[in-house]
């Protein structure tokens, strides 16, 4: 069953109905106000008006120390916090040209997986709910409870984690984890199943959703498409496969594709990315175990606080810490772009350094921003219910959009 | 690479380039940029993935208008940078990449830098009549005066943020 797209009939009087769709409207998950011009219920152009959640994140960064700034890139993509703190601070060693050691790298792995888990099971259960089909919606959350419980876990937060440091990480993962993370990884499965029991063979759904948004490759690209909505579409761009970093290349996990693109192919990619994820979330806890305890975090003071009791007990720590939070750290000067596959796709941090403790520029290239701006053709010709499964599907995030 | 069948085709257009951290980078001027974005198309770089700019008080010209592509074949990124002086325009690239778009239109309205030929060139974070481009250097990080005025109201002017009063 493949819907055709409706075409829009010109009335002679041209008069067009104004329907403002936000910027506090219940399906735009955020701030955002789209401006749909309406021959009955035809959508003949949509205006996506965005900034209402613009905070100067670039003008702020340049105005704070590297370390600083991680807390801020939590309240980008705030769905998959962690996953925004890894990306920076990968970004930060890069230009500085370090790594950090491999427990920390397996850690990143373990809670970006987890995050991404987190983001897709959000994602699908709000476009769900957008839709009418509620029940989805709750499963999904209760896996989510506990993904969050697993962060707060961690980094001692469940929303704004700042897990993340540059050269490693602010502590290693507490005793509890394990155990817990154990449980999540029998029952979500479970719950993704259930999910898909509930939606993908229901004739409401795919009727809302198939055909809706479909895009070609080359639209797609040319576009700026990445990530899920990307793949659905047909290509498989993946930055873990193809231009591995955090030792990406060395986990066993697939890359799923869709055909057409549209919201219910994205649907299928994401939860198919949910099950690989899990999997490398298997394959990072074994690391763990094979690792054993070790250090999350560099060894080199000039770069990352030395541990408390050092700076207590000894003159040297304590220099490099008054040193580290005063001075901050010794840039190279030099201009580095640094990309990550988070949930949504790509998110680049472009950063300029002049030498100093505050970068002299810093961009951040958020993934669902180039994804919004396609909004318009999407749903042109369509109906507003249409609107809103593309903008669900889409997954766009305001905080990321408008930074 | 890519950087020497554009010193080979396109003779003359690189002004500088660098690597620093294996990032492939180019320095072209604004009059030939269209050439070299059509080349690098043909050589598989057919995913503009951001434009940005930075803002070099100090330096003429002022600006950088920094574009990062991808080739999804190779998995090869390379950055163009093209320096443009304050109140010059730069070609956009909308009519061969819609990503160009917003990209164009948030660096307008960030750094005060023209496209020329971008369709709708608007502000796109700010609202309309707001002064200034916050991201340039000069600007203020707490927007400055104009947000005190008394316009907005005395519980805004700087005596009255002031901790001691």
């Amino acid at each position: 069953m493949e819907p055709t797209p409706l075409a829009a009939t010109p009335r002679p009087d041209g008069d067009r109905m104004i329907v403002n769709m936000g910027p506090s409207h219940p399906v735009t998950h955020g701030t955002l106000h789209i401006v749909l011009e309406l021959e009955g219920e035809i959508i003949v152009k949509a205006t996506p008006n965005i900034g209402y959640l613009h905070r100067g994140v670039e003008k702020l960064g340049e105005n704070l120390t590297y370390q600083q700034f991680i807390p801020l890139t939590d309240r980008l993509n705030y769905c998959s916090s962690l996953m925004n703190n890894v990306g920076y601070t990968v970004a930060v060693e890069k230009l500085l040209g370090i790594q950090d050691p491999p427990r920390s790298r397996v850690l990143r792995v373990l809670c970006s997986e987890l995050a991404r888990i987190g983001d897709h099971l959000v994602c699908i259960g709000i476009n769900a709910v957008d839709i009418g089909a509620f029940t989805a919606f709750l499963y999904l959350f209760r896996e989510r409870e506990t993904i969050y419980d697993l962060f707060e876990m961690m980094a001692g937060q469940r929303l704004h984690s700042s897990f993340t440091r540059i050269g490693g990480l602010f502590r290693d993962i507490p005793a509890e984890f394990e155990p817990l993370c154990e449980q999540f990884l029998e029952s979500c499965p479970r719950t993704v199943d259930e999910m898909e029991s509930l939606l993908t063979h229901n004739p409401i759904w795919a009727g809302r959703t198939k055909g809706v948004g479909a895009i070609t490759p080359e639209n797609a690209i040319n576009w700026g498409y990445t990530g899920p909505c990307l793949r659905a579409a047909g290509v498989a761009q993946d930055l873990r496969k193809g231009q591995p970093y955090l030792d990406y290349d060395s986990y066993d996990f697939d890359i799923p594709v869709g055909t057409t693109g549209d919201v219910y192919d994205r649907y299928l990619v994401r939860t198919e990315e949910i099950r690989q994820s899990l999997g490398i979330v298997r394959q990072c806890l074994d690391r763990l175990k094979q690792l054993g305890p070790g250090p999350v975090i560099i060894d080199d003071y000039k770069i990352a606080l030395p541990p408390k009791e050092k700076v207590y007990t000894r003159m040297e720590s304590l220099i490099h810490h008054f040193k580290l939070i005063m001075h901050g750290i010794e840039m190279p000067v030099g201009e580095v772009y640094s990309a990550t596959e988070a949930a949504n796709g790509e998110l680049g941090f472009y950063l300029v350094s002049h030498g100093g403790k505050s970068p002299y520029r810093i961009h951040v290239r958020p993934p669902c921003f180039p994804i919004f701006s396609s909004f318009d053709e999407q749903v042109r010709g369509r109906i507003i219910a249409d609107a809103v499964s593309v903008l669900g599907g889409m997954n766009v995030i305001a905080g990321e959009l408008d930074r | 690479m890519v950087i020497e069948r554009i010193e080979a085709q396109l003779p003359g257009v690189v002004l500088d380039r660098h690597d620093f951290r294996g990032d492939e980078t180019v320095v072209v001027a604004g009059d030939r940029f269209l050439e070299v974005v059509d080349f690098i198309f043909g050589e598989g770089f057919q995913m503009l993935l951001d434009v940005t700019a930075v803002d070099r008080e100090d330096r003429e010209p002022r600006f950088d208008v920094v574009y990062h592509f991808l080739n999804l074949t190779s998995q090869d990124r390379l950055r163009i940078k093209v320096p443009v002086a304050e109140g010059c325009a730069v070609p956009s690239l909308v009519s061969r990449f819609k990503s160009a778009d917003w990209s164009e239109r948030e660096v307008f309205d960030l750094f005060g830098i023209p496209f020329e030929g971008h369709p709708n060139l608007s502000r796109l974070l700010m609202w309309e009549d707001f002064p200034g481009h916050p991201l340039r250097k000069d600007y203020p990080l707490d927007g400055g005066d104009r947000f005190c005025s008394q316009d907005i109201g005395a519980s805004f002017a700087p005596e009255a943020r002031s901790l001691n009063s």
